[in-house]
């Protein structure tokens, strides 16, 4: 017994010394001007190549372009995630920003707490009361949200233009109304410039488990190319990286999602659907820095930059200059309202 | 043709579960409860695709991946026979070690906390999605065999019913001069190296580690050790049951005819049935968890 209270003892000790340990050039004396910025990343961390790296991106920018110091705070537990964003409020940052849609509910919590402070939530989800109306968030809440369908319009009009089959595919990670945007916009821009196309859905699962199941991802995707899918799009985290490995294994294509993929895949990444998280989380800092900041929905669609498609020297032999002139011609009618992109399924 | 397929592919799917499933019956046949083959695996994967990444070759990433195997679940046979901790405590607190080991330690070794650089793996490059891709992956056939290994082992050798008798009644092992410490670290140490193949496997078929890529496949290999009633040819059946029904929801899903929420309760719905009793007694080793008294 005795020894278990030493063992316990010695542990807190050095769990709390942990505490005071900072990675060299973390702790920067703050400079006299610009703002103190706040981002807490998802799990997954840095190098995720994807979402972090996203907001990690238009963090450097600003630090670069706007001189604002960021602190960026990588949790390992989701338990973490709301420490984090409580540890950089109570530090009285201009802006606490949370990456992903799991930091809803925390940031809604936090909001009310540090009245002062604001905060701003990548793919922050909106709840609706019992009428249907959306709920607005708290006064000093951004609420950061992307037109995926728009960007997943783009990418579907392509898988069907090149993909020289009349399947296309899709599979996506857990099935939940946030990959359903994508699911139904990329059905639509199938099917606008080949009505008579199908479309595989698959999902990787109903549990979280499924943003990083590349295993079930592989066979998902093996099972669709066995069917004479010729081009998947995953919007499915880590699980699409499954569907990369089959492309390669098939010789067949995949669309990368959320970030610019071709280095999963060389040759076998038609284009991916990127989403400019680092365009709003730069807008987000120039806000604050300008003092334009306020509460509400900002939604960054094609107009904003804030999703598209790739093309770029990697993919360019694999897009017929006719598909890419037809590809701006969908995105400026869709930017121009001439057509509706669906939302939901 | 269609028959074939499927086949193929409930094979892949029940691969990584033989390997742990087999980890699990040895494990749990020497009394000490399998709830750690989720973080086995995930240490293996992690092990498997370093060893592969800095030595570029699959073999010695295999080597590897036993190692790290063989650490974690010594790790857990000395906190419960040593020290006679919690077993379930321990397996749980097992995998949220390796959980967060191989994230730190990807972050350490290749800076980032999602996955690894590509890694050398068996599988060439365009074998399709047919049997080809399965006959050039040695792990498939080394999972097969895995599983006869294991009924040889337990039912064959002197080993065997050793590991048979420290898991039913310790004390009249100890009585007849087994050394029970010994056989059960080794068991434990076997099984921490077979589930540690099934994440390498893992690891290797997508040419690169990802964190969490184990997904739970530890805890449906116990649920199918259960279910398999600790025997390792009924456990493998309940493997390949688990990953049938898992490739029977992938090749509908686009048809809509089982919701995928069925499918994924499947293995643990089942072995609720078979504890409860439903199909035949499942009577798990009589020293199932307990060391205390030794």
């Amino acid at each position: 017994m005795r020894k278990l209270l030493i063992l316990v003892a010695a542990l807190v000790v050095a769990n709390v010394a942990f505490l005071f340990v900072r990675p060299s050039g973390a702790a920067q004396p703050a400079a006299a001007s610009g703002s103190n910025i706040g981002i807490v990343l998802d799990v997954g961390g840095l190098g995720d190549k994807s979402f972090n790296d996203g907001a990690d991106r238009g963090a450097v920018r600003a630090e670069k372009e706007l001189g604002a110091r960021v602190r960026l705070i990588e949790p390992g537990e989701a338990t973490d995630r709301e420490a984090g964003l409580r540890l950089l409020a109570a530090e009285h940052m201009d802006l606490v920003v949370g990456v992903g849609f799991i930091f809803t509910d925390d940031i809604t919590q936090l909001a009310k707490e540090y009245k002062n402070i604001n905060f701003a939530g990548v793919d922050y989800s909106l709840s609706t009361d019992s009428a249907g109306n959306v709920i607005p968030p708290p006064p000093n809440v951004a609420a950061l949200k992307f037109k995926e369908e728009e960007g997943s319009f783009l990418v579907g009009a392509l898988a069907a233009m090149v993909g020289g089959s009349k399947k296309v595919g899709f599979i996506g990670g857990m099935d939940v109304p946030l990959i359903w945007k994508f699911e139904a916009g990329y059905r639509a821009g199938v099917k606008y410039v080949c009505p008579d196309c199908t479309v595989l859905v698959q999902y990787a699962g109903v549990t979280p488990d499924a943003f990083r199941n590349p295993g079930k991802g592989k066979e998902l995707a093996l099972n669709q190319y066995q069917q004479g899918v010729n081009v998947i799009y995953h919007a499915s985290g880590a699980t699409g990286l499954g569907v990369f490995e089959a492309a390669r294994q098939t010789g067949k294509y995949a669309i990368g999602v959320d970030a610019d993929q071709y280095s999963e895949a060389p040759g076998h990444v038609l284009t991916s659907m990127v989403k400019g998280i680092d365009v709003a989380v730069y807008d987000m800092i120039n806000r604050v820095k300008n003092h334009t900041f306020h509460g509400g929905v900002y939604t960054y669609g094609l107009a904003q930059n804030g999703v598209g498609y790739v093309y770029d020297e990697h993919n360019r032999a694999l897009i017929p200059d006719s598909v890419q002139a037809r590809l701006q011609q969908i995105k400026a009618d869709i930017i121009a309202g001439k057509i509706k992109v669906p939302s939901t399924r | 043709m269609i028959v074939l397929l499927f086949l193929a592919q409930t094979l892949r799917i029940a691969i990584p579960y033989l390997f742990a499933a087999s980890g699990g019956v040895i494990s749990e046949r020497a009394g000490l409860i399998g709830l750690g083959l989720e973080g086995y695996m995930l240490g293996g994967a992690f092990c498997g695709a370093v060893a592969s990444y800095y030595t570029g070759n699959a073999w010695l990433g295999l080597l590897g991946a036993v190692v790290g195997g063989v650490l974690l679940a010594l790790l857990y046979a000395v906190t419960s026979i040593r020290f006679r901790g919690d077993q379930v405590v321990i397996g749980i607190a097992i995998n949220l070690f390796a959980s967060g080991a191989t994230r730190f330690f990807l972050r350490l070794l290749f800076h980032s906390s999602a996955n690894s650089p590509r890694i050398p793996g068996f599988g060439v490059e365009q074998t399709g999605t047919g049997w080809l891709a399965i006959a050039r992956n040695p792990l498939i056939w080394i999972g097969i065999l895995a599983v006869a290994f294991m009924a040889w082992l337990l039912y064959r050798t002197p080993f065997g019913l050793r590991v048979r008798a420290v898991g039913e009644h310790p004390a009249a092992a100890m009585s007849v001069g087994i050394r029970v410490a010994r056989v059960r670290y080794l068991a434990v140490a076997l099984s921490g190296a077979l589930a540690a193949l099934g994440g390498a496997y893992l690891a290797f078929d997508q040419h690169q580690f990802t964190a969490e890529m184990s997904a739970g496949r530890g805890f449906i290999a116990l649920a199918a050790t259960i279910f398999g009633r600790w025997d390792p040819v009924r456990a493998a059946l309940a493997c390949l049951l688990f990953a049938a029904a898992e490739t029977l929801q992938i090749q509908l899903q686009g048809a809509q005819v089982i919701p995928s929420q069925f499918v994924e309760m499947i293995p643990y719905a089942l072995t609720i049935v078979a504890l409860a009793g439903v199909v035949g007694r499942a009577v798990p080793p009589a020293a199932l968890g307990k060391v205390e008294g030794l």
